[in-house]
């Protein structure tokens, strides 16, 4: 039997119909707009001014601390300005806008396609550069990435663990950069195997794709330490906990990070920028970038710079169809619905979703029949049944208790809900409060 | 008979038993309770609205009774004759708050700040409000979802669903500011009655970019800043491109009114003004 993660787990249509369609790289749009915070943690900060001249990789805001991530110019142009724009979540955030020029980059980049196997870096050269290269999670949380390089004291790392699950219904992002680029890949995990001194790396892919799992085995096979551990199809495989939990039998005590147990996790895209990173001296400024959706004309994959308004993906990809009732910037089950199609692609967009009406608008809500389907659908021993009540009248300690700090927001709850209630909105309210409440008790304290 | 008689007299000796532990117990672990604090909690208006700053009107009074100055005390419900009637009881000198009244600072109704998306989520302006700026183009303003109507306990609120915002009832309103606390947006404020009930405030929080700000909502206050040069007070400051008005210093002369470009100062209770005596200028020859 196939190994998956303990606890809970739902099986949403898959809808993988970007699969079998290769990377397009994207033309450079004449204007890109780089949001200063792409990253969990502090926002960058702004090192351009309107008018000047910036190429292709130039760092252009810098990174704000321990937990934050430099940006570099997607594009070569001119600074239009830096002001505030929309971003994904309705409220006015600080980027810098570009007006391209040409495509001209810094000169020490190596673009050509030449594999490049050799590493010759120190672990902490390789860390070094991945800070300077702006690399977070490329998965959607975002998280940079250098930061899960420096496990803290005391705590050691044995094994590096690889997310190509996409356990994501729809995206395909992570599919076709394992089919295409897993010579690459797999330079890249050698990398941040050095980088973490462990001997050991498991590629995690879902059973969905044969043909990914069939050709990493294949390559990896090359690569001392490196396996493939084919994992059944059940979201949400993709989480970190959940993750560990299937490939090496480990649960990550509540509240702690998976460097308790003795592994870190990363995305197949996070690996991939690492090689390009340190073996071609490129930063983050592109990614692949899936749009679909069930009525879309033509689902594709592209490679996309940072900063690209998600209308011009649309109108590659055959234009929005008519009943479209949402645009969701991610997958069905994690992404967030996108207010407008101005909106920039960053460094955390996996997928661009075209929801068709009806399937887009919610259900009305019906009172709960206590049949607990989201007690046990639950990957983290969770009751969200009693969760969402508690956040709704504020009974914050209770919440507390009944550990709601531990929901990793992936809202097989709400999706399994046969009265449809809204579970996780509320969870995330309570998540947002309780952490306030726990981070004021520290600080006081 | 006996039996009866045995009984009886160890039921009574018990009983006698019991009750001198009881008397010593009570004596012994008695706690003082001032008096008074039953007499102040009987003047108070029993809401137990928690608008005083404590959790209900018992806290209140036993923080009355123990306060050696209780003038920067108030019950907003019951307001100056409330606490006259304690500060008696307690002899002490009573504080001089004002009634104060919650305003709505957002004039966004469905008719000024057109919808650009729809909202499906849970009916909660909290929730609404972690997730995303909102339906319209300005995310500083009102989701419409009524978490201050839920929180109102004086039914001094409704939610109005021509404009789809909340409507203030001033003569139920006691200023207990459980609205204030539940609006994730910050839009209620609490500010003096005034006299007469007149009242002049900026029905706005949007601190956007004048343009911005305006093209997200037609009755936006834009921080041009006309209001601050008009006012003779200076009770109108500007900050992050939004005014605001001091209502301790405005002596609600109403032209900041008169001046605002986007109709964005509101003024309550006003009697309806004299029509404007026009310069008649002579009526020019129609160009042909």
């Amino acid at each position: 039997m196939l190994k998956t993660f303990s606890l809970g787990g739902v099986h949403p249509a898959e809808n993988k119909r970007s699969a079998n369609s290769p990377v397009e790289v994207l033309p450079v749009p004449p204007v890109v707009s780089i949001p200063l915070a792409q990253h969990i943690g502090a926002p960058a900060q702004a090192l351009v001014k309107k008018g000047d001249e910036v190429k292709v990789g130039q760092v252009i805001a810098q990174s704000a601390g321990f937990v934050s991530a430099n940006i570099h110019s997607p594009v070569s142009g001119k600074v239009a300005k830096v002001d505030q724009i929309v971003d994904a979540s309705g409220y006015r955030k600080d980027a810098i806008i570009i007006n391209t020029e040409g495509d001209e980059w810094v000169e020490d980049i190596d673009r050509s396609a030449i594999l490049v196997k050799e590493i010759t870096a120190s672990p902490e050269a390789i860390i070094k550069k991945i800070g300077e290269a702006g690399i977070v999670g490329l998965g959607g949380a975002t998280f940079p990435a250098h930061v899960k390089l420096s496990p803290p004291p005391g705590k050691t790392c044995d094994v590096l663990i690889i997310n190509g699950v996409e356990c994501e219904p729809y995206l395909t992002s992570d599919h076709r950069l394992m089919l295409e680029k897993g010579e690459e890949l797999l330079v890249g995990i050698r990398l941040l195997m050095t980088a973490l001194n462990v001997k050991k790396a498991i590629i995690g892919i879902e059973n969905n794709k044969p043909d990914a799992i069939a050709h990493m085995e294949k390559l990896a096979s090359e690569y001392e330490g490196v396996r493939v551990q084919p994992l059944k199809v059940q979201y949400p495989q993709g989480g970190e906990k959940q993750l560990i939990d299937a490939c090496m039998g480990r649960q990550v005590p509540s509240g702690k990070l998976p460097i308790e147990v003795g592994a870190v996790v990363h995305n197949v895209g996070t690996a991939y920028a690492v090689y390009e990173a340190v073996q071609k001296n490129k930063p983050l400024i592109e990614r692949i970038v899936t749009v679909t959706g069930l009525s879309l004309a033509r689902p594709a994959n592209f490679l996309t710079r940072i900063g690209t308004p998600i209308s011009v993906l649309i109108e590659a990809a055959g234009g929005l169809p008519d009943d479209t009732g949402k645009i969701i910037g991610g997958g069905p089950m994690m992404g967030k619905a996108l207010t407008s199609t101005e909106i920039p692609v960053t460094k955390g967009t996996s997928g661009i979703l075209l929801m068709p009406q009806p399937l887009a608008s919610r259900k009305p809500v019906d009172p709960c029949i206590r049949c607990s389907k989201c007690v046990s659908v639950c990957p983290m021993g969770l009751s969200p049944y009693l969760l969402m009540p508690l956040a709704e009248k504020a009974i914050w300690d209770r919440a507390e208790e009944e550990n709601i700090m531990d929901c990793i927001e992936c809202g097989s709850c709400s999706f399994t809900c046969p009265s449809s209630r809204p579970l996780l909105d509320y969870i995330r309210l309570g998540k947002a409060k309780v952490g306030q409440i726990m981070r004021s008790r520290t600080a006081t304290a | 008979m006996s039996v009866v008689l045995i009984t009886i007299v160890t039921l009574a000796g018990l009983g006698a038993i019991a009750a001198v532990i009881l008397f010593l117990a009570s004596k012994k672990f008695q706690v003082f309770e001032d008096p008074r604090i039953d007499v102040v909690e009987e003047a108070l208006p029993a809401a137990n609205c928690g608008g005083c700053g404590f959790p209900g009107c018992r806290a209140f009074a036993e923080a009355l009774v123990k306060a050696d100055d209780i003038s920067s005390m108030n019950c907003p419900v019951g307001g100056a004759p409330t606490m006259s009637i304690v500060a008696g009881i307690l002899g002490k000198e009573a504080g001089s708050a004002k009634p104060q009244v919650a305003v709505l600072r957002c004039n966004g109704s469905c008719e000024h700040r057109p919808r650009l998306n729809n909202y499906q989520g849970a009916v909660s302006c909290a929730v609404a409000a972690a997730l995303y700026g909102g339906e319209t183009g300005c995310s500083y303003g009102c989701l419409g979802c009524g978490d201050c109507v839920a929180a109102c306990k004086f039914d001094a609120m409704y939610m109005d669903e021509e404009t789809g915002l909340p409507v203030i009832i001033e003569e139920n309103c006691v200023a207990c500011g459980a609205c204030v606390e539940a609006c994730p947006k910050d839009i209620i404020e609490l500010r003096n009655i005034g006299p007469k009930s007149r009242r002049i405030f900026v029905s706005c929080v949007n601190k956007d970019k004048g343009a911005v700000a305006r093209k997200s909502c037609e009755v936006a206050c834009i921080g041009c800043g006309k209001c601050e040069k008009v006012c003779a007070f200076d009770a109108i400051t500007i900050k992050d491109n939004l005014a605001y008005i001091d209502y301790e210093k405005c002596k609600l002369c109403r032209k900041c009114v008169e001046v605002c470009p986007t109709n964005a100062i509101h003024e309550l209770n006003f009697p309806p003004r004299k029509p404007k005596v026009e310069k008649t200028e002579p009526e020019k020859e129609p160009v042909a």
